[in-house]
């Protein structure tokens, strides 16, 4: 059905805690799948884009290239991008190392933490492995993103109620308890 | 006890371990050692009974208290954006070479310290600089040099000083460089009064009737508010309370404001006077002036005029000979803190406490200093008192505009040809004050200063009136060749560094704004950054809790209104998906080095 809009989702420097609460639609994913044809995601193991794409569902923030560059493919593809969660918004629990100074954080992965072992003492250098970036960026420090949805994870709902709005264009009515963490 | 130790306590003692005089104390300390130490702080703790973490909060607060030694001098460079128009850069630039050392720093020898400061009050006479207390004018690099050889020779700024100012600026007790630079006098701040004239005037009326007159003249707050004077001396009065007490704000802080530079310098008496009369209106019997730390030179003078003022029975008891009228004025000296000229933070001042601002209400008039009934009024304010006490509500109320009676002191500087102090009557339409003052080629006018607000050729036709273009008297002119994007973000850095940090909008909120103007400014704007700024400035002026963070946001919202091209002109749609302020390249390039590979995907 060429007709269904097309929404693709990533995750990113994120732990897939916002994929779980996208699943956590429970049965309405059957609706769902109805509503729209998913392109790159995790949910299908599409690996690269194959079309444009409605909507692009963001978990996450960016630690290496590699995030820098599905950032920047979903940003080519989607009409719309939305940050999903904390990591995304904010950078998270990975961003905790942007008071640390870089070397010290390699040193202490790969040189000098207790459990390392590393006799030749380098750091890891495959050019399969992408490098890691000088701090952790929320995704709307790299591009341009229009809709944040707060929460760690955000709820079901709230992502749920989004996307059907988005791709209805329709305005997003999230009430107080859907976004209330308390 | 130490030697130290006894120094400390005895300054104590000289203010009766009265910790709500903690600004004098420390002030007196650092005055004697260089800087308020930790040894210091638990000493006054322990004499004035607080805790060491009360006096350090205060220490910590005000710039020109430090609890670190600074040099036996410290040179103060004015910051503010007519001082750099008008060549400071490289005079800083000429400080830095002479001392060897960097702003900020102090020489290895420790006798001098060189270090950047706000607006000083002198921005007629730029560029500026504070050196110790001793004010310096018209620097340029030349002088610089002479100044750091003088100071290496002597170790005394008051050698500075070669050529005395006009008026009393060449006083005996003053000696300072400062010029007055009075442009056009009116009939009621910078005219002449028998000391006492107005005062006797008062005194022969019930307090009540000198409120009534106050309001028939229909007097506003000169300070920028425009609150009605005789409604706030009549709530002052009406609150219960047997102290009360009358505030001077001469704490002039607004960037490119300098006329009660003036009126403490020459018209000392008429705002006494004027101090006074309110003392008399609302039953006060103490009045503070509160004496901004950069006008500290001034201080010897204004002391002087209360002794004479108290020896002709103009101050202290029975005044004029009236049985049972009493009040007497005593300085308070501020410390280097913008935000201390909002009264709510003037009365934690005076209070001996940081100046944060105060929850209102209870406003002060109820609840002011130490909780007492308190009117906080500005400088001009009591000289319009005096003179409508003199002359009469009538002479005064048909002067000026229908909203607006009286005249206004308008501090002028940046691109004019006579910079200075001008009084016109309010009402006076903003090109012909331009014009007089010799302005050509005019693109903008902050009018009020940063808190107020910027306005180009099309507002030149509108009045300098409390309903119209409202003023605290700043008036800065900007000619074409100025860059208004970096003058909002000068006066952006001074909101960063002058809010007192209490609450989140004005602590965080100035400083994205900031960031954000030093990106458009450095190339990296993108077009949504327009819509961003102005959520930001209104979330700001909206939620702060105090003066300064409701008007912190208006360089940027000026900008953006009056001047929408400035901004736009500077801002292209990014070429690819990232925003412009995102360089990969320099995000990967300290991993590259420390792994020793370059990137894949962003190969250089």
């Amino acid at each position: 059905m060429p007709d269904k809009p097309r929404v693709a989702t990533c995750s990113l420097a994120g732990c897939f805690g916002c994929h779980m609460s996208i699943l956590d639609i429970d049965e309405r994913i059957l609706q769902l799948i109805e509503l729209v044809e998913f392109d790159k995601s995790p949910i299908d193991d599409l690996k690269e884009f194959t079309g444009r794409c409605a909507v692009g569902l963001v978990e996450g923030g960016c630690c290496n290239e590699e995030n820098v560059r599905v950032l920047q493919e979903f940003r080519k593809h989607c009409d719309v991008l939305v940050s999903v969660g904390e990591c995304a918004i904010c950078g998270g629990i990975p961003a905790m190392r942007n008071n640390i100074p870089l070397k010290e954080c390699l040193d202490e992965a790969y040189l000098n933490g207790p459990t390392v072992h590393n006799p030749r003492r380098v750091y890891p250098n495959d050019p399969a492995l992408p490098l890691v970036l000088d701090r952790v960026y929320p995704c709307h420090e790299v591009v341009k993103i229009d809709y944040h949805i707060q929460g760690c994870p955000p709820p079901a709902d709230a992502i749920w109620q989004t996307l059907v709005a988005l791709l209805n264009h329709r305005p997003v009515d999230l009430p107080y308890e859907v976004l209330k963490y308390d | 006890m130490s030697e130290f130790e006894q120094t400390v306590r005895q300054i104590c003692s000289a203010f009766k371990n009265d910790r709500t005089r903690m600004m004098d104390i420390v002030q007196a300390v650092q005055a004697r050692f260089g800087c308020v130490s930790g040894e210091a702080l638990d000493v006054i703790a322990s004499a004035v009974n607080t805790t060491r973490v009360e006096v350090q909060s205060t220490v910590s607060f005000y710039s020109f208290l430090t609890a670190q030694p600074k040099g036996r001098i410290v040179i103060r460079l004015c910051s503010d954006p007519v001082d750099e128009m008008a060549g400071m850069e490289p005079v800083a630039r000429a400080f830095e070479a002479e001392l060897g050392i960097r702003m900020g720093e102090t020489t290895p020898d420790g006798a001098i310290t060189l270090e950047w400061t706000p607006c000083i009050g002198m921005s007629d006479q730029a560029p500026a600089a504070l050196i110790n207390d001793v004010v310096v004018t018209y620097l340029s690099t030349d002088k610089a040099r002479e100044i750091v050889a003088e100071l290496r020779r002597s170790g005394d700024p008051r050698k500075l000083v070669h050529r005395l100012g006009d008026g009393h600026n060449a006083h005996p007790l003053v000696r300072s460089m400062v010029h007055n630079n009075v442009r056009r006098k009116g009939p009621v701040v910078l005219a002449d009064l028998p000391p006492g004239a107005a005062l006797r005037k008062a005194l022969a009326m019930s307090p009540v009737e000198v409120i009534r007159d106050i309001k028939t003249a229909r007097l506003r707050g000169r300070g920028g508010a425009g609150f009605p004077t005789g409604m706030k001396w009549e709530f002052t009065r009406q609150a219960e309370g047997d102290r009360k007490f009358v505030i001077c704000n001469a704490d002039e802080g607004e960037p490119g404001t300098f006329k009660d530079r003036v009126i403490l310098t020459e018209y000392a008496d008429l705002l006494f006077e004027g101090m006074a009369i309110a003392g008399y209106a609302i039953g006060a019997r103490e009045g503070i002036l509160y004496l901004r730390g950069e006008y500290a030179y001034l201080r010897p003078l204004l002391e002087h005029v209360l002794q004479v003022r108290r020896d002709a029975g103009l101050l202290g008891r029975d005044i004029c000979g009236k049985r049972g009228v009493e009040f007497d004025i005593r300085i308070q000296l501020g410390a280097g803190a913008y935000v201390c000229g909002e009264e709510t933070s003037l009365i934690s001042s005076c209070e001996g406490l940081r100046g944060d601002p105060k929850n209102r209400p209870p406003f002060p008039a109820q609840k002011g200093y130490l909780g007492c009934p308190t009117s906080v009024n500005n400088v001009e304010t009591f000289c319009c008192v005096a003179r409508i006490l003199d002359r009469g509500p009538g002479w005064f109320a048909e002067i000026g505009s229908k909203g607006s009676p009286g005249t206004k002191l308008f501090s002028v500087s940046g691109d004019c040809a006579a910079p200075g102090v001008y009084e016109y009557p309010f009402g006076v339409p903003l090109a012909d004050l331009l014009r007089d003052v010799g302005a050509e080629d005019v693109q903008a006018v902050q009018v009020g200063g940063p808190s107020g607000q910027m306005v180009g050729p099309e507002s030149f036709h509108r009045r300098l009136e409390y309903d119209d273009l409202a003023t605290g008297g700043s008036i800065v002119v900007f000619n074409t060749s100025r860059d208004l994007v970096h003058v909002v973000a000068r006066y952006l850095e001074f909101f960063v560094d002058e809010s007192c940090g209490y609450c989140t909008p004005c602590r965080v909120g100035n400083v994205l704004m900031l960031r954000k103007i030093a990106e458009i400014l450095a190339g990296r704007g993108a077009p949504s950054d327009v819509a961003y700024l102005t959520g930001l400035a209104e979330c700001v002026k909206f939620t702060s809790r105090c003066g300064l963070g409701q008007t912190s946001p208006n360089p940027v919202l000026s900008l953006i209104r009056n001047f929408p091209t400035a901004l736009e002109g500077r801002i292209r749609p990014p070429a690819g998906e990232f925003l412009p302020t995102f360089d990969v390249r320099r995000a990967l390039a300290d991993t590259e080095r420390l792994v020793g590979r370059p990137s894949v995907i962003y190969a250089p």
